[in-house]
């Protein structure tokens, strides 16, 4: 039963994948897409935590850890880039 | 109660991946970038919250290995999702000039803290 509802919410995560790709493609804002990029990160660090339900192997947390600080930083980077023209001041 | 077990893990997985959709579906349909904010911040908080839930409860009953990182992964996601949605919100105030107009003025004259410097009496952040 685990397995079946692993398989859809692979199929359900892919869709929202797609959906996130097409508002990065479309825009039309350059922080439309920025906010597509950070929804495509959490659905990526979902798909990560399903394979480790999937497979029942706990090696897969850190590259979910990995990804959501990453996701965070990137998007907060962007937008201080886009507020104030530089990263670091 | 093994049956218990998989029907609650495989129903938090699919109240997971669903609002995944909808925060997504969301994103992709809603009109305008302030409205499309709500999708990624709040249903698809709420879904990565009910996967990692759900793994927790199967690493622990099924697997009978207990496992932290689930709780390291939400805590930091439901701290992070809010402040990115709050600077994506600012940057977009910032560069939108036709938005700037439709904002109500803030009490006090203290002005919007994206447009305006901050007053001399505030207090430092």
């Amino acid at each position: 039963m685990i397995e079946t509802a692993c398989l859809i919410a692979f199929g359900a995560i892919a869709a929202a994948l797609l959906m996130n790709l097409y508002r990065l493609a479309r825009g039309p804002a350059v922080l439309d897409r920025v906010l597509a990029l950070d929804t495509m990160v959490i659905n990526a660090i979902a798909l990560v935590v399903v394979v480790g339900v999937f497979f029942g192997t706990g090696l897969y947390f850190e590259a979910a850890l990995l990804f959501a600080m990453v996701g965070f930083l990137s998007t907060v980077a962007f937008c201080k880039y886009l507020l104030r023209g530089n990263v670091i001041e | 109660m093994a049956f218990a077990t998989e029907l609650l893990v495989s129903a938090l997985i699919l109240i997971g991946a669903f609002f995944l959709v909808v925060g997504s579906f969301g994103l992709a349909k809603l009109p305008d970038l302030m409205r499309r904010l709500h999708g990624p911040t709040k249903a698809t908080t709420l879904g990565i919250g009910a996967l990692l839930l759900a793994s927790m409860l199967y690493f622990l009953l099924v697997r009978g290995a207990p496992s932290l990182h689930e709780i390291l992964i939400s805590v930091f996601l439901f701290l992070t999702a809010p402040v990115t949605a709050h600077m994506i919100a600012k940057a977009h105030i910032l560069r939108d000039g036709a938005l700037q107009n439709t904002l109500p003025e803030a009490p006090d004259g203290a002005g919007w803290a994206t447009l305006k410097p901050a007053r001399e009496d505030a207090p430092a952040a």
